[in-house]
């Protein structure tokens, strides 16, 4: 799929209650803030928050869907990573495609849950062609 | 807050991770994806791929080990409890499939101190089983100084 300058990126992703459980498996990142509720209220969080590096994947995941899907096209992602992520509240990844050269689109692109701006940033380069 | 300047530069010695098709669906069902690509042997070799396909930032799980490795590093004196991800950036090259054997090494690129805060940056270079470079993170963490 070609991207073209201007071309707006949006993904909308709502959190399960047990998507931190399953990530923490998945990675191998078991630190207790992002899966045992008591924990992160001890240490004076709002509660279980999510993994600043899956947030980032779903800013790749939006990125590569934007590109048509292909999954090599992302050639780079760099994110700063800010607010806490929450669990059953609607994330939204939005971006605009910067500059299209030599076949490489670039992206600015962020992630926003509710008040709180969860990456910002983003920028990916993707391969157009 | 003193920081331990002279690590700048420090390498780790390579760790291998052995990618798993089972591990890579895992991942791949755990941050949302639903491509066939990261699920279906046929659809990826149908795509030309040997197995299925890693997504891109599966790079963190190959990583993991490798830079966990450089974070405890008692030379590196990092207040763990206090750490927090500031920032990453990841390039990749060579698409990854099940069946890979990714060799990560980690270098501390940089570490400084500012306003009370501490600031570490580590590199991760990632190669498959046959030398070809599979994607290049920097690694940004923060510790907050105490209260």
């Amino acid at each position: 799929m070609p991207l073209s300058e201007g071309d707006q990126i949006e993904l909308r992703v709502i959190p399960d209650r047990y998507v931190t459980v399953r990530y923490a498996g998945a990675s191998g990142d078991f630190n207790p803030i992002h899966i045992d509720e008591e924990f992160a209220l001890g240490v004076g969080l709002p509660g279980r928050i999510l993994h600043g590096l899956w947030s980032m994947a779903q800013v790749a995941r939006a990125a590569t869907n934007a590109a048509g899907g292909d999954p090599t096209a992302l050639r780079s992602l760099s994110v700063q990573f800010r607010g806490l992520g929450s669990l059953e509240h609607e994330i939204v990844i939005s971006g605009q495609v910067k500059a299209v050269s030599d076949g490489v689109a670039t992206a600015k692109l962020e992630a926003v849950q509710g008040d709180a701006r969860l990456i910002r940033n983003g920028a990916a380069e993707l391969r157009v062609g | 807050m003193p920081v331990p300047t002279e690590k700048i530069g420090k390498t780790y010695p390579p760790v291998v991770y052995a990618v798993g098709r089972e591990k890579v669906r895992e991942y791949a069902a755990a941050v949302g994806e639903t491509n066939p690509l990261y699920f279906d042997p046929q659809a990826a070799r149908a795509a030309g791929y040997g197995d299925v396909l890693a997504p891109p930032m599966f790079a963190v799980v190959y990583c993991s080990s490798a830079f966990s490795g450089a974070l405890f590093d008692p030379e590196l004196e990092i207040d763990f409890p206090r750490l927090v991800h500031g920032a990453q950036e990841f390039r990749w090259d060579q698409a990854v499939v099940a069946g890979d054997e990714i060799t990560t090494t980690i270098t501390v690129r940089d570490i400084s101190e500012r306003a009370g805060l501490r600031f570490d940056t580590f590199e991760s270079v990632s190669v498959n089983q046959r030398r070809e470079t599979t994607c290049i993170g920097t690694w940004s963490t923060i510790v907050r100084g105490e209260e």
